[in-house]
């Protein structure tokens, strides 16, 4: 095969290179910078030019790495390779690799609903298909960025007007971003958790609306106050400070009441990074591919589907990308490990 | 629907009190009636039976939604439950606001049963196509009989006594039993002429905290009445019109289960109430819990097992004499009452024992008193004011119980693992949940505690019963609760319930328990802040 599935990521031995491997390796290339994608120690990088700033952040200010612009090819030992537009975060691709007419696509983590903030998915023909299926099961169908925005605005305001804070979880990556986005014309101070503050300096994004945490900050604010934080500090001590508050998150995860309760939230907002069921779905059939290779996700399930309903060719594939590590019982969740979500 | 709707997604969106009684309270205030009993018997559990079987819910939902059998039972394991599965498949996009009262859709889902399954299928349908998805959830809610919210009863008397403007107690009282609400009429069982001749109706049992705080707020010793708290089943005796009622403290109605007190009602006079503890008894030592469980799960009572394990009831308190409710008395003149009708009664230490007072003259001295109780098969001292009242359900202050064991929590099991060593073919590390909402949240894991013949029994079930496998973890199908006793309870951010305990371990499997008379998250959070 053109691409190899091996134990230290996904292979192009024509190219000689690596797409997100999760061992050290010479040659890498990056669909994305959310850490089960973009590991450490390899020796050179090739991501999109919005990539770089949370790259150098993430691995490393030392590391030697290349961008590109999406649809601007490279050619490696004759393997012609590109990067389109994934719509999962900023600069999320999916890989393109065409050699000797056979074309293949590594969708890294992606979503076909537009966000209003990334770059929308554009789907890329191919043979060969690699797409991951993180909520590939029909019960997940997420709302649009509109009714997304009105909801969160909506629940802000209730609790504002009822003098609560409204503490809104959502991984510091992507989702933070895109809270900040759907909030931006909300007149009530907004505090951000250092790891969301220091992404948004990565990604070339201004702060200068928001207020970085520090210990003791509530007394220094009359009112209620907006505060955007990361998963992990659901259940730690550091919210009660905020009290009285209501606790709102923000994850494709939201769309099961099991998951709402498990995580103590108030609200569940079903804001997601990747396509649900319909995406998915459309985002497979609109590459024209008959082999599809199902990564992380419900692989089994969504590769048998494909195969019954549209008769394609599709396997699943290991790979050590988390998709449903918030679903596992008795993990104690890190940060890492909502990242795909 | 409408109103019941929004009731149901604000009692969801709290797990505090006071919004919950509130919500409840203008739920009662702007509906009419006839659909408040309905709204009532869904929230006190008293749910009718299922219209629907769930194999046809399933089949025609994986129908509507064009997906292949294996695929919704995927969906459905993922999920873990019957009504929201459905409702996320249908994935409805109306905003219509439906018009069918929460009565009249109770009564047709009622009348459904006599329909022929095209008939249902098409009325199923007809509701799946139109309705919004928070109104569509409750719907499929009321529809698979699985209807659970995190309210207790008292927070539901609570709400309808601000509403109706009536004492507490009484409407606490006047829906302890049996009740359907198809027949009921909710302003009739508010009269109160129309509940004077409910013979069998028990009163609400009043429970005590645990003693959770310093002697010195409890004042002196002398006014206190210490009674052993014993491990049966609580249990009230009744005697009205020549009848006989023996009703458990689960509000179930278990007088065939005891034959031995059927001679009360000759003996007893008419209109008395005895509160007390229900036990197996033998030549006057008490025997142990899980005898009692062989005699309650039994379906036959034989001979034999009415000899091997024969009941008393330990009495410890009169709530009803002569027909009056005795309940605002002080302790001290319901007890002196009590001694008398059980004193004047044939079955006086037969089948009707006074439960002893015990004497102390300082706090310091109680735990000895304690630990006797232990050695007399007790699970520790009962402490009530002489002056209380008998009170409505759990209040703190005027009685408290102080067990050997100081807390314990009953658990549902929802994950196993193999144990190691000389066990490492069995399932012996269980984690096990607690109810949140209509949710199971774990909260703690216990090992040792169950025999080893539980053990194999546990075993095999586990294995039986798996949903999901997460490497060495299997979730299995809520089934089992069991009592988890422990030392202490702390705050754990590091668990996803947010609380830690220390020394968990398995006191007792509870077969008599039925999975909806787990604790809540509630609780936990209760003695969490009970205990800081
Ligand atoms: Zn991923
Ligand atoms: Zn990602």
């Amino acid at each position: 095969m053109f691409l190899q599935f091996d134990k230290d990521g996904i292979y192009c031995a024509q190219a000689g290179v690596y797409i997100d491997p999760w061992k050290p390796v010479d040659k890498a290339i990056i669909t994305h910078a959310h850490s089960d994608h973009a590991r450490r120690g390899s020796k050179s990088y090739l991501a999109h030019h919005d990539s770089r700033g949370i790259l150098e952040y993430r691995l490393g200010q030392e590391i030697q790495l290349e961008t590109l612009g999406y649809s601007e090819p490279v050619i490696m030992n004759g393997v012609r390779i590109s990067l389109h537009p994934a719509g999962h975060i900023t600069g999320s691709s999916q890989v393109r690799l065409e050699y000797k007419g056979e074309i293949w696509v590594v969708s890294g983590d992606y979503k076909v609903m537009p966000d209003g903030i990334t770059t929308p998915f554009e789907p890329v023909p191919c043979h060969h298909f690699v797409t991951e299926s993180t909520f590939g099961l029909p019960v997940y169908n997420f709302p649009d960025a509109a009714t997304l925005d009105a909801d969160l605005k909506s629940w802000c305001c209730k609790n504002l007007n009822a003098g609560k804070s409204c503490v809104l979880i959502g991984y510091s990556l992507g989702k933070a971003q895109r809270i900040l986005s759907s909030l931006h014309d909300m007149p009530s101070p907004v505090i951000l958790h250092g790891a969301i503050y220091n992404t948004n300096t990565a990604l070339g994004l201004s702060n200068e609306r928001y207020t970085r945490y520090a210990a003791g900050i509530k007394k220094t604010f009359q009112e209620p106050l907006i505060v955007v934080a990361p998963p992990s500090v659901i259940g730690s001590s550091w919210l009660r400070q905020f009290e009285p508050y209501e606790l709102g998150v923000c994850s494709g995860w939201m769309q099961l009441r099991g998951a709402r309760r498990r995580r103590n939230a108030d609200m569940g907002f079903v804001m997601s990074d990747h396509a649900d069921w319909k995406g998915l779905n459309e985002a497979v059939l609109a590459t024209g591919a008959d082999h599809i290779y199902v990564t992380h996700g419900y692989k089994s399930i969504y590769a048998k589907w494909l195969t019954e309903q549209f008769g394609l060719d599709a396997v699943t594939v290991d790979t050590l990308y988390e998709g449903e590590a918030l679903e596992q019982p008795d993990t104690e969740t890190t940060e890492e490990e909502d990242e795909a979500a | 629907m409408k109103a019941f709707t929004e009731l149901y997604y604000e009692l969801d969106a709290t797990t505090k009190t006071l919004p919950k009684v509130e919500a409840l309270t203008r739920y009662f205030l702007r509906t009419k009636p006839e659909d408040s009993i309905w709204a009532i018997a869904l929230l006190v559990g008293n749910r009718p039976k299922r219209p629907v079987k769930s194999s046809d819910l399933k089949a025609w939902a994986t129908d509507l939604a064009g997906i292949p059998e294996w695929l919704f039972g995927d969906s459905y394991s993922v999920v873990g439950d019957l009504a929201e599965t459905i409702t996320l498949l249908i994935n409805s996009t109306s905003d219509k606001v439906s018009e069918i009262s929460l009565n009249e859709l109770m009564r047709e889902l009622g009348a459904m049963a006599s329909l022929t399954d095209a008939e249902k299928k098409e009325r199923v349908l007809g509701y799946w196509k139109t309705l919004a998805p928070q109104e569509l959830y409750v719907f499929n809610k009321l529809i698979t009989g699985a209807f659970r919210v995190g309210v207790s009863k008292l927070l539901v008397f609570k709400a309808l006594s601000k509403a109706y403007q009536i004492e507490e107690k009484v409407i606490a009282h006047r829906f302890i039993g049996n009740w359907k609400p198809t027949d009921t009429s909710l302003l009739d069982l508010l009269k109160e002429d129309e509940f004077l001749d409910a013979t069998s109706r028990p009163y609400p049992f009043c429970l005590a905290y645990a003693l959770d705080v310093e002697w010195s707020a409890l004042g002196r010793i002398e006014d206190w009445q210490i009674e052993r708290k014993y491990d049966g089943i609580r249990g009230q005796i009744i005697v009205r019109n020549k009848e006989l009622f023996v009703w458990s403290r689960g509000e179930e109605l278990l007088t065939d289960k005891f034959p031995e007190f059927e001679e009360l009602k000759y003996d007893l006079p008419d209109g008395t109430v005895i509160d007390g503890e229900i036990l197996p008894i033998v030549n006057g030592k008490i025997r142990s819990f899980n005898q009692m469980q062989k005699r309650t799960t039994r379906k036959a009572l034989t001979k034999k097992i009415l000899q091997e394990v024969p009941l008393k009831m330990v009495c410890y308190d009169l709530l009803e004499k002569d027909g009056k409710d005795l309940r605002d008395l002080p302790l001290q003149e319901r007890r002196r009452l009590l001694e008398e009708v059980v004193t004047n009664s044939k079955a006086c230490n037969s089948s009707l024992v006074l439960a002893p007072l015990l004497s102390c003259n300082a706090w310091e001295k109680l735990d000895q008193l304690r630990n006797e109780a232990k050695a007399v098969g007790c699970e520790g001292l009962m402490l009530k004011r002489k002056d209380s009242n008998y009170e409505t359900g759990r209040k703190r202050g005027k009685w408290w119980k102080w067990k050997v064991d100081p807390y314990s929590v009953d658990a549902v099991l929802i994950y196993a693992q193999a144990g190691h060593g000389r066990r490492a073919n069995l399932f012996t590390d269980y984690t096990f949940a607690v109810w949140d909402g209509d949710v199971l949240v774990p909260f703690t894991k216990a090992y040792s505690g169950l025999t080893d013949k539980e053990i194999i029994e546990v075993d095999a079930w586990i294995k039986k019963n798996t949903l999901e496998k997460f490497g060495p973890v299997r979730s299995v199908t809520p089934h089992w609760v069991f009592e988890i006793a422990f030392e202490g309870i702390n705050e754990s951010p590091r668990h996803k319930s947010g609380i830690a305990l220390r020394f968990p371990r398995i006191a007792r499997w509870r077969k008599d328990k039925p999975l909806s008379e787990a604790n809540t998250k509630e609780d936990l959070l209760n003695l969490l802040h009970a205990t800081q």
